[in-house]
């Protein structure tokens, strides 16, 4: 596998708008992994978050096609438990954020039975139209 | 009785509709207390989430306005039931007060309106029932105690975190437990309780959920529970309808609703059979209710 990295030391466009839209710089990052230990929803993930951090910092592709901040809810287990004080939640926010600008909404409401429409609680659909849409 | 302690009240729409039970066992158990809920002439959907990047402030506007709406009416304090309605209501009140340009900036954009400075306070009614009311008036209420029955209280994510708006310790918080055992009730706990359960994943994808709850119900039942009691309206709808664990699957209470029973109020009152797990047969086993027509 061949992996390739930026070693002229520009500065990656899209942790440039990571950095700028969740307000935390990545580099306080130093990989210990408590974020996804302390994740519930890390198995759900198909990257850990601290791995996503590194990917975004050695600037890999493919982190936008990721499905971890998708997964992540923002239940701030990690930013409680993050030695750097960093705050993984508002990181994911802002990987969603992009994501939709570049790519458009991630739920499709209307695909949804109407009965699941009914059923659900207030609470959850509009947390999940606000956390998957633009 | 009359009240001696006037509330300001948030409800959200949750709590007018698939949570209806936990605001009857609510306010029928604040009545006992002589506290009165008085809810806000005009109030609006919270948001449900609080807005995490940096360049999305409209998003902020929703909650916000509910607290210029609190003000308008001359009240300075809200209280409300749902979780995720205070998280995101104390966050945005932090927001306003830590970046009050950024409040400003949205105000204009409708006609100022929007005018509000931070300086209002949000409780959830656990805060109430704790720093207000106090357990040991709380403990003096109770006509039945709820001897023998034993509880898991879950906190999931949004009554804890992030610790500059939880309204407990976020790593082992007691106001559940406390509260339940000054009603009687025996505790089981577990590192699960602060977990979240996948919240709105159940929009979508359910199986998220669905393990959490598993795995939480697992330990509770493991501890030797036989019933979670919680207080957030989202985990209780994933608690009580995807509740797929090995053993029989364990009935979810508000804590308003085992108040109730602990008070000794009426349980038609306390929405009991609005559940999807049944609640009664474990009560009538505890000796707690009596299904009227029946010989007590």
């Amino acid at each position: 596998m061949t992996i390739t990295m930026r070693a002229g030391g520009e500065i990656d466009e899209l942790l440039r708008k990571v950095e700028a839209l969740s307000s935390q710089n990545l580099a306080g990052c130093y990989q210990c992994g408590t974020c996804a230990a302390s994740c519930p929803l890390r198995g759900s993930m198909d990257l850990p978050p601290d791995a996503l951090i590194l990917h975004l910092r050695f600037g890999l592709p493919g982190v936008l096609d990721r499905q971890t901040f998708w997964v992540c809810v923002g239940c701030d287990s990690c930013v409680e438990h993050c030695p750097r004080a960093i705050d993984v939640s508002k990181i994911m926010a802002a990987l969603r954020q992009i994501s939709i600008q570049e790519s458009g909404d991630h739920l499709a409401l209307a695909q949804l039975p109407e009965t699941a429409l009914r059923r659900l609680p207030a609470i959850a659909l509009v947390a999940s139209m606000r956390r998957h849409t633009g | 009785m009359g009240s001696s302690m006037q509330i300001a009240y948030y409800p959200g729409c949750t709590i007018k509709a698939s949570a209806h039970q936990h605001e009857g066992a609510a306010l029928a158990v604040l009545r006992t207390l002589g506290v009165e809920l008085r809810e806000m002439a005009e109030w609006n959907c919270c948001g449900v989430v609080h807005s995490l990047t940096s360049d999305n402030l409209i998003r902020h506007m929703a909650p916000v306005r509910v607290f210029a709406r609190l003000r308008e009416q001359g009240e300075n304090e809200v209280a409300t039931l749902c979780d995720m309605c205070f998280n995101t209501l104390a966050r945005a009140n932090l927001h306003a007060r830590q970046q009050p340009e950024q409040i400003a900036a949205i105000s204009v954009t409708s006609g100022d309106e929007l005018s509000y400075d931070g300086g209002a306070g949000v409780l959830h009614l656990l805060q109430v029932l704790r720093d207000r009311v106090g357990l040991a008036a709380i403990r003096a209420h109770v006509r039945r105690p709820l001897r023998g029955l034993r509880v898991y209280p879950y906190y999931g994510c949004k009554l804890l975190r992030p610790a500059e708006v939880g309204i407990d310790d976020p790593e082992t918080p007691a106001v559940l437990r406390d509260l339940m055992q000054a009603l009687g009730a025996t505790v089981v706990e577990g590192s699960l309780q602060t977990q979240c359960c996948g919240a709105y994943h159940v929009v979508d994808h359910a199986e998220i959920v669905a393990g959490r709850v598993a795995a939480t119900a697992d330990q509770a039942s493991a501890g030797g529970a036989e019933a979670i009691v919680l207080s957030c309206p989202l985990c209780h709808y994933n608690f009580d309808t995807l509740q797929a664990t090995s053993g029989a699957p364990l009935p979810v209470f508000y804590y308003t609703q085992l108040m109730g029973i602990a008070f000794g109020l009426e349980p038609d009152q306390l929405g009991l059979e609005e559940q999807q797990i049944a609640l009664l047969p474990l009560l009538q086993r505890h000796n707690l209710v009596h299904v009227k027509g029946e010989q007590a």
